[in-house]
């Protein structure tokens, strides 16, 4: 539990500028810059150059070094962020993404030059639907929440297809995350919440929600507790019955590859975390990619371009007259797609059911020890294992020593442990939603026990001391409330504020 | 588990038994079995048996060598993603561990490095752009148009945005698949056929008291710069109106800032700023905006700058978090959660490494280049380059009406000799029958601008062939 992360007090880059300097070449002479400069129409020449910061290569090097070391990845250690699948990203999907060969193409040239990285893209959307169980793929999306709303726009294009005009609702779960109802409310759709019992949707509930007005629902299964929904097939039922379509959340695809296909549970539509089950780098908040799956009765609805192999050569198909159009410029986020089918045949076939075994196995020998440690309990669904994620509650300890579930998560980064998720979902009091996947080992996730204990410890004898925490990183506790003050906030750099 | 993988620790025989016997199982399928029998997968994945690292890089390399990258070939297509070279010390910083293989900041203590890199993109992305705010970065500038164009419909109340007829139609698609469900109409601007200029008589009569947004291309999808931006900018603001520009950023190292200019709200795409192409993607959304009212209305992440609780040090954390789908859920401004932080990371780095020389000295040296070509291809006889009289940045459209050759027959000649022509707009703007948008930038050498000069010559210029 050594853990000291580097603290740098580290300025801002524009704070090394000297006039003058420069870290990159010049092309051009005095004379042929200045020849260049005087044919800019008067009305369009910028008077003044940005005030960007003046400082050689070597400055910047340090500079970006130093930040880095002021931040915490898969690499540095583990990061059980739950609903995030923060597993390792293994090196040789950079290596092969780092070629020339797909960096240095563009979406534009001639599709004979481009026949390698389609066939990369139709052989990635077949591998996930087999692993989705879903008819067609568009690789298009460029996220998640980008995919949900992808999602969400072709369940309204089927329903208006079929002329079914009073449609305006959205069915979330109380526990769906915070991306399902924004996507809906986004797809112009009203968002009704069905609750939870024990921790799965309510289906008494969710018969008394759905009708004429009801366009779908979104749910991940298992869900945001890491509950398996077991009613899924009646969930499903319930919602095709009155007209409504049925949107897969992958968020926690994780769990089940190999094990159960949304396909086979009765879901339309599914959007797919690369970044995530398929461990492309979330490189400090992105990019991802977020595949979006449906049967064929929706297939004629999917973004363009679709890729299309037609016997001798792949292409793109622009043909679609039903198509929603477009959700983003060009094809998706094609390097990214690029790593996730390395990893896909890194593990292959019977891999990738190895892969959700361990990462359920880890979730529920971490949530099997963490629920003894005084303070910490693990509400709803006694008895039933959990999957790839687990949501621990603080309430007790919270009650009973006045140390929170944010308490604990700072506590926890001076033993250099990335925290859970906390207060998500909204369901559990005093929320700890961890997810270890599968690439962490016994010692770490044993270690992040010990953790546990000690602040269960700290918190029953001397609770003051965490209310210190951390002092193992880079800034101790920060002012976040200095920063949505009106008369503090600062949301960028000014040479003279 | 049938065999240890080099990715899962846990997964060897011994290691994965006793775990399972500490959790009191006898057999992983215990841990499944709340799954009903009825939905179970019964058959194994159909996908291709487990590679090792040495053959899945052979397997993968093998197929990527199908490709023929531009850099295999020279290449003239821009259209809205750019050959730029990416200086070295770029990849250097993007490939560290400590910022590729981490995720959003939610927890501020322990991310302070890509904390400060974005805080420092904003800073970068306002000095450039003029701008008072801007966010960590959207997906890409046909999606930021989309957020734009319904960021204006929340603020004004109104619903239609006024877009110019020549605009990229990817970027058009988007952003009707972002702004239909909101009720936002697009409505079109006419532009001169000759500059492509704003018809400015035809866009006061686009503008009503439903006008959300006036929203043009600087410089344009085909690569003119429109001059009268002030007058366009008083005729929206007098209509009520919000005005969005969309910027290619290189552009602005000679370009008059939006800002300076009265944009209300500024996108663009960053990909030009240390980035690859990379097929399409991933790209770079940029999202600036002026004042404290529009701030409230801004989609993505944005971070702020504060203290540590105890006032001793500098500190960085998500701000205005409230705007978010993880705390507003339905009623947020946006449902965006992942970013494009990596991108915005590569693009502080490049504009660090420039500096406003540098960057002067990078669209000088596209606009040097732009001029040369245009040049060269205007002697070709019947090629007309540019089509619109009107100053141009780093692309231009290349006009083959005159010649006796399709843009689909002239790049099929090009790509025999080695050339990438430029993107065939016959289908998308009818008008302009055949005509191709060009772009040459830093990364296209004289040579390489000569042989394209002689090459359209041989297809084109000369009818013996």
């Amino acid at each position: 539990m050594n853990f000291a992360q580097a603290r740098w007090e580290e300025p801002l880059i524009f704070q090394f500028s000297r006039r003058g300097k420069i870290g990159y070449h010049n092309f051009l002479n005095d004379d042929q810059r200045k020849a260049v400069l005087e044919n800019i129409p008067g009305k369009l020449r910028r008077r003044v150059p940005p005030l960007l910061p003046e400082v050689s290569e070597i400055e910047v090097i340090r500079h970006y070094t130093r930040l880095s070391q002021e931040n915490y990845g898969v690499d540095t250690g583990i990061y059980p962020l739950g609903s995030c699948t923060m597993k390792y990203n293994p090196k040789v999907c950079d290596a092969i993404a780092s070629s020339h060969k797909i960096q240095e193409l563009h979406p534009y040239q001639n599709p004979m030059n481009l026949q390698g990285v389609l066939q990369i893209m139709y052989d990635t959307s077949k591998f996930l639907a087999n692993i989705v169980g879903m008819d067609e793929i568009t690789l298009q999306p460029a996220a998640g929440a980008h995919g949900e709303y992808t999602g969400v726009m072709l369940m309204r294009a089927y329903h208006d297809d079929r002329n079914d005009k009073t449609r305006d609702e959205v069915i979330v779960p109380d526990s769906a995350h915070g991306t399902n109802p924004a996507s809906a409310a986004m797809g112009g759709y009203k968002v009704v919440e069905v609750p939870s019992e024990d921790g799965c949707v309510d289906t008494d509930a969710l018969k008394s929600a759905v009708g004429r007005q009801t366009a779908g629902l979104m749910i991940t299964n298992p869900n945001t507790l890491g509950i398996f929904e077991r009613d899924i097939l009646e969930i499903a039922g319930i919602v095709h019955d009155a007209g409504g379509l049925v949107y897969y959340d992958g968020a926690n695809l994780n769990a089940i590859m190999g094990k159960a296909k949304p396909g086979d549970m009765g879901f339309d539509i599914v959007h797919i975390n690369l970044h995530k089950t398929f461990a492309t780098p979330h490189g400090g908040g992105g990019p991802g990619s977020g595949p979006v799956g449906v049967t064929k009765r929706l297939a004629d609805y999917l973004p363009v371009p679709t890729v299309e192999y037609d016997g001798t050569k792949y292409l793109l198909n622009y043909n679609k007259p039903k198509t929603i159009g477009k959700v983003r410029s060009f094809y998706g986020s094609i390097a990214v797609v690029l790593r996730a089918y390395v990893f896909m045949l890194l593990h292959g076939k019977d891999g990738l059911e190895g892969v959700s075994e361990v990462a359920v196995l880890n979730s529920n020998y971490l949530a099997q020890q963490l629920r003894k440690i005084r303070g910490f309990s693990l509400p709803y669904a006694e008895g039933v294992p959990r999957k790839h994620e687990f949501v621990l509650s603080a309430s007790t300890l919270s009650k009973e020593t006045g140390v929170s579930a944010l308490l604990v998560a700072k506590r926890l980064l001076d033993f250099g442990v990335h925290p859970p998720t906390v207060y998500f979902p909204t369901i559990v009091e005093e929320s700890i939603m961890a997810e270890p996947t599968e690439t962490v080992s016994k010692n770490e996730l044993d270690a992040m026990i010990d953790g546990f204990k000690r602040i269960s410890e700290e918190a029953y004898s001397n609770p003051e001391t965490l209310r210190n925490s951390p002092t193992a990183t880079s800034v101790t506790r920060i002012d976040e409330a200095r920063a949505n003050r009106p008369k503090t906030m600062q949301l960028r750099w000014k040479i003279n504020p | 588990m049938s065999k240890p993988h080099p990715f899962i620790p846990n997964s060897n025989a011994a290691m994965f038994r006793e775990m399972l016997q500490t959790v009191g199982l006898d057999s992983i399928d215990q841990l499944f079995n709340d799954i009903p029998e009825s939905i179970r997968s019964k058959a194994v994945l159909d996908l291709p048996s487990r590679m090792s690292e040495i053959e899945v890089r052979r397997y993968v390399e093998g197929i990527l060598a199908k490709n023929t990258s531009t850099r295999d070939i020279v290449s003239f297509l821009g259209a809205g993603i750019w050959p730029h070279y990416v200086p070295a010390a770029v990849e250097a910083i993007v490939s560290r561990g400590e910022f590729l293989t981490s995720y959003t900041p939610y927890q501020a203590e322990i991310s302070q490095g890509i904390l400060q890199v974005m805080f420092e993109f904003q800073s970068l992305i306002c000095e450039l752009t003029g701008m008072d705010y801007a966010n960590s970065s959207l997906y890409d500038w046909s999606t930021a148009l989309g957020e734009a164009a319904r960021m204006a419909g929340r603020v004004t109340g109104r619903n239609e945005i006024v877009t110019p007829h020549y605009i990229h139609p990817e970027r058009l698609g988007t952003l009707k698949a972002f702004s239909s469900p909101a009720d936002i109409r697009q409505v079109e601007v006419a532009q001169e056929s000759k500059t492509g200029a704003i018809d400015v008589a035809d866009l006061k009569m686009k503008l009503t008291k439903n006008t959300a947004a006036v929203y043009l291309e600087y410089p344009s999808f085909l690569g003119f710069v429109e001059e009268r931006c002030e007058e366009i900018e008083r005729l929206t603001h007098e209509a009520g109106a919000l005005f969005i520009v969309g910027v290619e950023p290189t552009s602005l190292g000679v370009l008059k800032p939006p800002g300076d200019f009265g944009a209300d709200i500024v996108i663009g795409e960053g990909q030009p700023l240390g980035c690859h192409m990379n097929f399409g993607g991933p790209l770079l959304g940029i999202f600036a905006c002026k004042d404290e009212r529009l701030l409230r209305q801004m989609p993505g992440r944005i971070i702020g700058k504060t203290t540590t609780q105890d006032g001793k040090q500098d500190a960085y954390c998500m701000a205005l978090q409230t705007r978010e789908q993880h705390i507003r859920r339905a009623k947020a401004t946006s449902n965006i959660c992942t970013n494009e932080a990596l991108l915005a990371l590569a693009a502080s780095i490049y504009l660090s490494l420039l500096g406003p020389d540098g960057l002067t000295d990078l669209s000088s040296t596209i606009l040097d280049r732009t001029r040369y070509a245009c040049e060269a291809l205007r002697k070709i006889n019947g090629v007309i380059a540019p089509a619109f009289d009107a100053f141009h940045y780093m692309e231009f459209t290349v006009d083959f009406n005159r010649t006796d050759k399709k843009v689909s027959e002239v790049n099929n000649a090009l790509l025999k000799m080695g050339i990438q022509g430029g993107l065939d707009l016959s289908t998308h703007f009818p008008e302009l029958g055949q005509t191709a948008l060009y772009c040459v930038t830093e990364v296209h050498s004289q040579n390489e601008i000569d042989m394209l000069a002689n090459g359209l010559r041989k297809i084109a210029g000369d009818q013996e062939i």
